[in-house]
């Protein structure tokens, strides 16, 4: 839903970004709006699962240039838990198994961590165990995975409803879901994606980050981006989504030619189409 | 009147940091680094003790003994005493030799114990309390054909002074024991801990070995399968932080075929402290089929601190499987990340990790083990 009055939850201004002393992100630049649902796609390599991690701060990328501002704040400056409390989220690509830790006790910890900085009670186990049996419904996921390990064992599309069930739980501003439809097959897929539009609202956004149109057929964007060499190359509508799907992506290559060509300078400015 | 240069001072403060009365006591020098058993442990926290012996309270004085378990005299344990130290070629390892030495100067509790039957849990605190000095405590429990029993041993320190515990364990055939021990210590207090099993065939040992915040801890479960066709599950943790020193030696062997081992040793090593793990497997050409996994997990979570781990493999039989692997890690960073990108603060997080690395063995303790809170007193906080 595009509201131009909307507030801006988060600003990226000529972002860059390296790990290990490799430049990655070469001038990010985006900005999303309360109930804005946006969609960055691209090739393996392009940096967009870089952005996710850059934006949740991750401590293997450096920041080498630009801001980023989350709710006019310099979101840069906070830790990874800080950034979580104050309400941004990342849908990871590969959740990470956590032998050990029980799931139910992890997504209590955490959700209680994010209510202390909203002002709100802390959940004891039973007030927990209530509110997370109804979040289950969201993904439709069996009660039976809250007594395991973290992440242990799942499969990927359990993996993937994890993360959807803990973003139901946290109630993130901005949620950035990191190729939250890879390796899902079409029923998981169907399930994830009815996840995420159940708790998109016009005050929150949601960033998609995909590789295919798919993930994109069950969760219309309000904007799509093309990333390439470490930058935004076009943005538009959801239109683009369906042209890069007919077109492939043979003109990235063709574009950023011409961008060497010209200087690295033009690249920066996103060329609008449709 | 002249003193008797060999009888163990009793008072006073000459021979503290002088080791010659630990060396009277057993009749034997202190092990050496130069020794490949001992090249890593530093007996500095031993040799600083005051040389004067403590009484412990007697632990089975105060316990209403389950049925099917019966105090044995000492007359009626002298047969079986030694048997399994014998049987697993440690009568002559020093802390054993300490430990009868000091038994002999000195009244020490011997805890024998006959199980004859399914006997249940026992809960038993081997306490060296407060007072400088040497305590030492023997152990026997000789479990009879089909016997059971769940045996939770508590030692402990809250001073200056060495616990030292010898325990000797003869399983019959269908006899099933699951000891655990939670040893909790203090930076000045040091533990000699042996434990010596003997297993007929069918029978089952589960053993579970906890020690944490002693100076000095040096643990020694040895294991022979007289005939294989036995099962032994091993479980070891040791937490050491400061400037503590913790080291587990392992022993088993299969004097007969099919015989199976399931063994894991985890550390924690932070601050200055020091770990050491020897696990040494034993199977000779009469255990065919044998068995045998080993595994040691170590978490290092200081630049200063160190871990020495090393598996000690020695198979003569060519029908056998034995498996081993150690890993030495520091907390996972993409388990960190993945917590902290959830809210939970770094500290908060890399505590999670360290429990759930914990509880791993701390599950196999006897049920009795929970109401000791292991996690809060391993860890500090919870």
């Amino acid at each position: 839903m595009i509201r131009p009055d909307a507030p801006v939850l988060l600003d990226i201004r000529d972002l860059q970004a390296a790990v290990e002393d490799q430049p990655i992100l070469k001038g990010v630049n985006l900005t999303i709006r309360a109930g804005e649902i946006h969609a960055v796609m691209g090739r393996n390599g392009s940096g967009k699962s870089t952005l996710s991690k850059v934006l949740a701060g991750h401590p293997a990328y450096t920041v080498t240039g630009g801001r980023v501002l989350y709710k006019g704040e310099n979101l840069l400056e906070f830790d990874p838990e800080q950034r979580a409390c104050i309400g941004l989220f990342l849908g990871f690509q590969y959740p990470v198994e956590i032998p050990g830790v029980s799931n139910l006790e992890f997504l209590r910890v955490a959700t209680n961590a994010r209510r202390a900085e909203q002002g709100f009670e802390e959940l004891d186990t039973f007030a927990f165990e209530d509110l997370v049996r109804e979040r289950l419904a969201v993904v439709q996921m069996d009660p039976a995975f809250l007594e395991r390990s973290v992440n242990e064992g799942f499969s990927g599309g359990e993996k993937k409803r994890n993360e959807i069930l803990q973003m139901a739980l946290l109630e993130p501003l901005v949620a950035i879901l990191d190729e939250t439809d890879s390796g899902l097959d079409i029923d998981a897929l169907r399930i994830v994606a009815g996840g995420v539009n159940q708790l998109a609202s016009p005050d929150n956004a949601t960033l998609l980050i995909t590789h295919y149109q798919r993930l994109l057929d069950l969760i219309t964007p309000d904007h799509v981006h093309v990333m390439a060499a470490g930058r935004i190359l076009r943005s538009g509508g959801k239109e683009l989504a369906l042209e890069l799907e007919r077109t492939g992506y043979d003109w990235v290559d063709q574009e950023l030619d011409r961008l060497a060509a010209g200087g690295q300078e033009a690249g920066r400015t996103p060329v609008e189409v449709g | 009147m002249v003193a008797t240069p060999t009888a163990p001072t009793s008072t006073g403060r000459a021979g503290a940091g002088d080791a010659a009365w630990l060396a009277t006591l057993a009749g034997a020098p202190l092990p050496s680094r130069r020794q490949e058993d001992w090249r890593f442990t530093d007996l500095k926290a031993l040799t600083a003790l005051e040389p004067q012996m403590i009484t412990p309270a007697d632990p089975l004085a105060a316990v209403d003994l389950p049925a099917g378990l019966e105090r044995l005299s000492s007359s009626s344990a002298a047969p079986w005493l030694g048997q399994a130290l014998a049987a697993t070629a440690s009568a002559e390892h020093w802390p054993v030799l300490l430990n009868s030495g000091a038994s002999a100067a000195q009244a020490c509790p011997l805890l024998a114990l006959r199980v004859f039957g399914a006997a249940g849990s026992l809960d038993l605190h081997l306490d060296a309390g407060s007072t400088a000095g040497l305590a030492t405590f023997r152990l026997l429990l000789v479990l009879e054909p089909g016997s059971s029993l769940e045996l939770l041993l508590r030692p402990s320190s809250s001073g200056p002074n060495a616990l030292s515990l010898v325990s000797e364990v003869i399983l019959a055939p269908g006899a099933e024991l699951k000891l655990g021990s939670l040893a909790f210590g203090t930076e000045e207090s040091c533990l000699f801990q042996h434990t010596a099993v003997v297993q007929a065939a069918g029978s089952r040992l589960d053993h579970t070995a906890v020690a944490g915040g002693w100076g000095l801890a040096r643990l020694e479960p040895r294991i022979l399968q007289r005939d294989g066709q036995a099962f032994s599950r091993l479980r070891g943790l040791q937490v050491c932080r400061g400037a503590e020193l913790a080291d587990t030696h392992t022993w088993v062997r299969f004097d007969g075929p099919e015989g199976e081992l399931d063994q894991l040793h985890k550390a924690v090593a932070d601050d200055q402290a020091r770990s050491v793990f020897n696990g040494a497997v034993r199977v000779p050409r009469a255990a065919q089929r044998t068995n045998a996994a080993q595994l040691s997990r170590s978490l290092l979570l200081s630049d200063r601190a160190r871990i020495d781990t090393k598996p000690e493999l020695e198979i003569v039989a060519d029908d056998v499987k034995c498996a081993h692997g150690a890993t030495v890690s520091r907390l996972q960073s993409e388990e960190l990340f993945y917590l902290r990108s959830r809210g939970i603060a770094s500290d908060q997080a890399a505590q999670l990790l360290q429990r759930a690395f914990c509880e791993e063995v701390l599950r196999d303790l006897p049920a009795a083990a929970a109401s000791h809170g292991p996690l809060l007193t391993l860890l500090g906080r919870a």
